[in-house]
């Protein structure tokens, strides 16, 4: 029994340490050349756009230019824009971003776990919600806009519904997915239909549900931004609008380095809850380099 | 955890429930097939099994075996006949019942410790007993120091301990087992069955068995029922008459008592498995 869980020392032992240490030397080069790949891809990809905007073939009026990217940017940070400084917009758009997806996660783990595990109510609502997930949710922005105006609720909701759909299919879906023989299991064990949700439905659609953030945190910035550019006082969404009209497309591309950064800064935030929650999962087989 | 304490019915020290026998009288389960018409799964299956036996149910695959035990479990209603648990008609979950599945049904999330103390915290055990509880069942089932490991980090008969702690820790008058050792190594499996005949010989619950392996049945039981197939019903049954305790399986299977016994058992069950083998080579063909 213990020789399974020690199996890994004893291997280890077995194995000449200077094999071991050619093992992580190759390793080790493998991973410098997937960084020099990385960066030579960035260089390449950016430098070249620079480079065809700079000799003309591409023209720089409508699809700008990297260097003037920067300088936008940095015009962005230290002059700010013409509704108040960037941190006060990006502070706006965030807030609008981060508000949906909270609003739209909650509802859509709620209604997902009570309709996946209530057969009868699934059945009547099923065919609506497939309806209702076909329409293309981004145009009730506009209804939105006016009917809340043009302060953060119509931004809130908009981003909200994009991401309670998602949210939605994966935690109905993860309720379905649960072990029929862990729910028998607890109920012979005498569980009531709350510690039942409560100790095997829900810990089992977590993985779903979390799995499904990602994309959903992206969609909340989606919402939001949309949103924005349909109407707004304030945001990066207003930001992009304004450029579009006054032919910017620099400020238009750094608005979206400055959203990347933000996204990308909340997907490790969710990464880290994952790890948390999930941390029961076994570790991907890939995870274990060969050699 | 304390908040489901109200509706939860107290069972501690006070508990009186001596093993339960289990009467099965007539009992009959048909489903509805997806295609609309009627599936009779067991016909009439009457039988019974005496406090604190251990009855085993052999019979070849589809006769309905998991069918009787989702009876008794009273997750499942008869559709007629009826099923008696300790002098009292089953309706709803009976109580004081354990299952045991071929599928290691235990919860991926949780650790060791926390998967055995599921049984005693579900009937509203404070949390502090229900893992003094479980910290002791893990060492009798001889995992002593994998408190803390998650399922995934433990071997396929390392789980089998676990769920089998897990099953009996909250004492129960009836344990139902559904091919548990079914996906075991050969090894394993000897190994496990002598750690169950070990501790139903303390805890004497009354046994329901399921298994396809007649050598496991006969080794283990008491009485060793033969079901036939479509609709399943039941064919024979008999009385093993090896005395107890058995100690180990692997050194019974050379008995002289153990191989009458076993020969006599698979001439019944025999036909019932041609028989099913060659209706379902028919299907397929």
């Amino acid at each position: 029994m213990t020789a399974v869980i020690g199996g890994q020392g004893a291997a280890a032992a077995v194995q000449p340490a200077d094999l071991q240490v050619a093992g992580r030397r190759r390793n080790r080069r493998r991973r410098t050349a997937i960084w020099i790949g990385r960066v030579a891809l960035a260089v390449i990809v950016i430098g070249g756009w620079q480079w065809f905007t700079a000799e003309g073939w591409v023209d720089k009026f409508f699809f700008g230019q990297p260097s003037q990217i920067w300088n936008s940017l940095v015009t962005l940070f230290s002059r700010g824009t013409a509704f108040g400084s960037i941190w006060e917009n990006l502070w706006v758009t965030a807030k609008e971003a981060f508000g949906g997806f909270l609003l739209g996660t909650l509802a859509g783990v709620v209604l997902g776990i009570l309709l996946g595990s209530n057969r009868y109510l699934s059945a009547v609502v099923g065919p609506y919600i497939r309806i209702v997930n076909s329409i293309p949710r981004i145009i009730l922005g506009s209804i939105f806009i006016v009917a809340f105006g043009l302060g953060t609720f119509p931004k809130v909701l908009l981003a909200a519904v994009l991401v309670f759909f998602i949210v939605f299919f994966n935690a109905f879906q993860g309720v379905r997915e649960v072990d029929q023989n862990l729910i028998a299991n607890v109920r012979v064990l005498g569980a009531s239909p709350v510690q039942v949700a409560r100790h095997v439905t829900i810990p089992s659609a977590m993985t779903w549900i979390i799995a499904s953030l990602h994309t959903a945190f992206g969609f909340a910035i989606v919402g939001a931004l949309v949103a924005e550019v349909l109407g707004a006082q304030k945001g990066i969404g207003l930001i992009i609008s304004q450029a579009q009209g006054t032919f910017d497309p620099d400020t238009v591309f750094a608005c979206m380095v400055i959203i990347a950064v933000v996204t990308l800064g909340a997907e490790f935030l969710i990464s880290l809850l994952e790890h948390r929650l999930l941390k029961w999962r076994p570790p991907s087989r890939s995870e274990a380099p060969a050699i | 955890m304390l908040r489901n304490q109200s509706h939860r019915r107290p069972k501690g020290p006070s508990r009186v429930d001596q093993p339960a026998g289990i009467d099965i009288v007539g009992l009959t389960k048909r489903y509805l097939t997806p295609k609309g018409e009627a599936f009779t799964a067991i016909k009439d299956v009457t039988l019974a099994v005496e406090p604190g036996q251990f009855c085993s149910i052999v019979g070849p695959t589809g006769c309905g075996k998991s069918t009787t035990l989702a009876q008794v479990s009273g997750l499942e209603k008869p559709s007629a006949g009826s099923v008696t648990v300790g002098g009292t008609p089953v309706n709803g979950i009976t109580d004081g019942v354990s299952y045991m599945f071929q599928a290691d049904a235990l919860f991926p999330w949780k650790t060791v410790l926390h998967n055995v103390m599921m049984g005693p915290i579900l009937l509203g055990t404070p949390k502090r007993e229900a893992a003094q509880l479980a910290t002791d069942w893990i060492r009798r089932v001889g995992l002593a120091g994998f408190e803390d490991r998650y399922p995934h980090q433990l071997s396929g008969g390392m789980r089998k301990r676990v769920a089998m702690a897990a099953a009996l820790i909250n004492d129960p008058r009836i344990l139902l087992m559904d091919e548990p050792f079914g996906a075991l190594d050969a090894q394993t499996k000897i190994i496990m069955q002598n750690e169950l005949l070990k501790l139903w010989e303390e805890l004497r619950p009354s046994v329901l068995f399921i298994t396809h392996d007649l050598d496991e049945a006969v080794a283990l039981s008491d009485r060793v029922v033969i079901m036939t197939s479509s609709p399943g019903a039941v064919k024979d049954v008999f009385d093993v008459d090896l005395p107890r305790p058995r100690g180990n399986v692997q050194e019974i299977r050379h008995e002289q008592r153990f191989l009458e016994l076993q020969e006599r058992i698979w001439q019944s069950l025999k036909d019932e498995v041609t028989r099913a083998y060659a209706r379902s080579a028919g299907a397929a063909a």
